[in-house]
């Protein structure tokens, strides 16, 4: 088996509102395997980017962490200090890129100066170096001119090269893991695929382990080894990416990969997911996405399902899966258009 | 031969900054939109496609360039008449459903806004028949009508945004990335409900948008904007299938598809911005419909 960097087991997570308690994770196991891209997909809500912010201690201060762990390298996050983590941890060992690079920023310093301000505060390090350092990232992220750019500010940049920065700034200290957090959500599909090139790039030449975090399935097709689905602060399939778009099993994957459209798709509707997802206000009963499911049956209103082992890899939280269950048929445009994909896949 | 709905030609668009700097957002578009069809515009942020929205629906004044809508000349000086036909005809769906409904008015009343300015109904009772149909045509029910936005998701806030545009019954309503606000699946539930719309009262959609696959989904012709110029226009079927500018091909190369096997081995076609120069650029005809900028 291989060796995981970085695992998380039964996270439960309340947030305290005025509203009342919002349970916005409920029992999320996830492993990234070393040296692996690992995706959390879902909508928002779902509770992806609550379980990374746990990961890095960001979590805001009216979340309490009910249950769980967080190991990395077997020693559990979630016992560390803020101090510690913040010493330690996050910048040196995991480091994230945020979603917005228009505000991730600081507008007043340099991008030299925000590069080189963490690499002072983990390391012993001088100046000079630090400069060298900085200009070499630089370049690695593609950014021509180095030296001159490290005097430019934020705002003299544009969209695209500001992401560049920001993984720059990720990579100073060298971390074992990269948290992406919709990285290329506010760019250009053609600045998009050169970013996530970049990031691949740079995971090879520095054994990086990386979480993606996103809604985006194309993206997660070409970065992911692993994908997690998240549904209403759970995981509800996890599986290989091959297995997760060649071979879905959860019918709210089924949901997410046909509303979709590839460029393929010649139907005169797409297929969506009726309703929207459930406000964690309230407690669901049974299964969370049973309202949503044309294919749900009278137990899914009573009993939450529990992780169906498909294959090594592959697991899905459906009662479909169940050997009682009656076998459904996919419906028709997704099982041309997985068929479709398989075949250019060559996929069994 | 059928009358186009909306005719742009050469449409400039540009914004004195300061004394030394003028922003030319677009610099001579030129297309035409058909009666119940989709036009589908696309292009990278700063490409100008919001401001040729914003530019047709008169919330710009055009710097150049002459707009007709339904024969009517509706750039320039308009008459008071003209300008109450246009906003009657035409209507536009904004980007953000959080930020384009007043917060402090009932969804009855947002909707109701139009109907009230155009007097298009004779007692109380008449007004609230109309909205709470049309609440029901885009899938909510006419009891919202007496909610506040906030009480809503960002879905069934774009819902209502659309229903805004409807109740007017408008010829074309421009659709400013109207979805991609919205979670993927309820991106499918807002294009479906569009094109239902569509398939009932005929009207036409200019649909701007930098999603790709969406577009290529929803539209019957697509122009490709760069720089604000229109390097390339035709069917959704020539340009997907035979790109011609450089800058759409690049563009095509870049969409990410839910497919592993694919994604993982795809070429990037990049292409040189800084290089293209389109002041002197023609328009050459590829067929009927297929127009590429060289």
């Amino acid at each position: 088996m291989e060796k995981n960097i970085l695992t998380v087991k039964n996270l439960d997570i309340t947030f305290r509102t005025n509203a009342g308690n919002i349970h916005a994770i409920r029992g999320v196991d996830f492993y990234l395997p070393s040296g692996k891209t690992v995706a959390l997909v879902g909508e928002s809500g779902s509770g992806k980017s609550v379980t990374m912010k746990a990961v890095t201690g960001l979590l805001d201060s009216n979340a309490i962490i009910n249950s769980g762990n967080i190991f990395y390298n077997g020693e559990d996050l979630l016992t560390l200090t803020k101090k510690d983590l913040r010493q330690k941890i996050n910048g040196q060992q995991i480091a994230m890129v945020f979603q917005d690079p228009m505000t991730s920023l600081d507008p007043t310093m340099s991008i030299g100066e925000q590069i080189m301000e963490g690499m002072f505060l983990h390391k012993k390090i001088s100046r000079d170096d630090a400069r060298q350092r900085a200009i070499e990232l630089l370049n690695l992220v593609g950014i021509t001119d180095a030296e001159n750019r490290m005097k430019n500010y934020p705002h003299q940049l544009s969209g695209g090269m500001r992401q560049r920065v920001v993984i720059a700034i990720a990579l100073s200290c060298e971390p074992k893991i990269l948290i992406c957090d919709e990285p290329t959500t506010a760019l250009d599909v053609t600045v998009q695929a050169r970013i996530l090139n970049l990031i691949k790039d740079i995971q090879a030449e520095m054994n990086l382990s990386v979480i993606y975090i996103t809604h985006d399935l194309g993206v997660v097709a070409k970065v992911a080894d692993f994908v997690n689905v998240m549904y209403a602060g759970k995981v509800i399939e996890v599986g290989t990416v091959e297995e997760i778009f060649y071979d879905p099993r959860h019918p709210y994957t089924w949901g997410l990969l046909s509303a979709m459209p590839d460029l393929e798709t010649d139907d005169d509707r797409l297929y969506s997911i009726p309703g929207s997802p459930p406000n964690l206000l309230h407690e669901p009963k049974g299964d969370a996405f049973a309202p949503r499911n044309k294919f749900a049956m009278k137990i899914d209103e009573r009993e939450e399902p529990p992780m169906f082992k498909i294959s090594e890899t592959h697991y899905a939280a459906t009662w479909l899966l169940h050997p009682d269950a009656p076998k459904v048929e996919l419906p028709a445009e997704l099982k041309s258009r997985l068929m479709r994909s398989r075949k250019a896949a060559n996929y069994d | 031969m059928i009358e186009p709905l909306l005719k742009v030609k050469n449409l400039r668009q540009h914004f004195k900054i300061s004394r030394n700097f003028t922003v030319k957002a677009v610099n001579g578009v030129s297309f035409e939109i058909y009666p119940g069809e989709t036009y589908g515009l696309v292009g990278e942020s700063g490409s100008g496609k919001t401001t040729i929205g914003r530019s047709i629906i008169r919330l710009y004044d055009p710097t150049d360039g002459e707009i007709f809508f339904n024969r009517d000349k509706i750039s320039g000086e308009l008459s008071h008449r003209t300008w109450r036909r246009l906003r009657k005809n035409m209507q536009m769906i904004f980007q953000d459903p959080m930020s384009s409904l007043n917060p402090r008015k009932k969804i009855g009343d947002i909707i109701g806004e139009g109907l009230d300015i155009h007097k298009l109904y004779s007692s109380q009772k008449e007004r609230n028949e109309i909205i709470g149909e049309i609440l029901k045509k885009v899938g909510l029910s006419p009891a919202h009508a007496e909610r506040y936005p906030q009480q809503f998701s960002g879905g069934q806030r774009q819902r209502v945004g659309i229903a805004r545009a409807l109740v007017m019954n408008p010829r074309l309503i421009i659709a400013d990335e109207c979805i991609s606000a919205l979670d993927v699946s309820i991106q499918a539930q807002v294009v479906n409900l569009m094109k239902d719309i569509q398939a009932e009262t005929k009207c036409a959609y200019l649909f701007i948008a930098h999603d790709l696959s969406m577009v290529k989904y929803i539209s019957d012709r697509i122009g490709v904007l760069h720089k604000g110029y229109l390097v390339e226009t035709g069917t959704t079927r020539e340009i997907f299938s035979n790109p011609a500018h450089p800058y759409t091909q690049s563009l095509l190369s870049a969409v990410p598809q839910p497919n592993p096997a694919v994604e993982k081995q795809r070429q990037l076609i990049s292409y040189d911005a800084a290089k293209a120069n389109y002041e002197k650029a023609t328009m050459r005809r590829l067929s009927d419909t297929h127009f590429v900028m060289t």
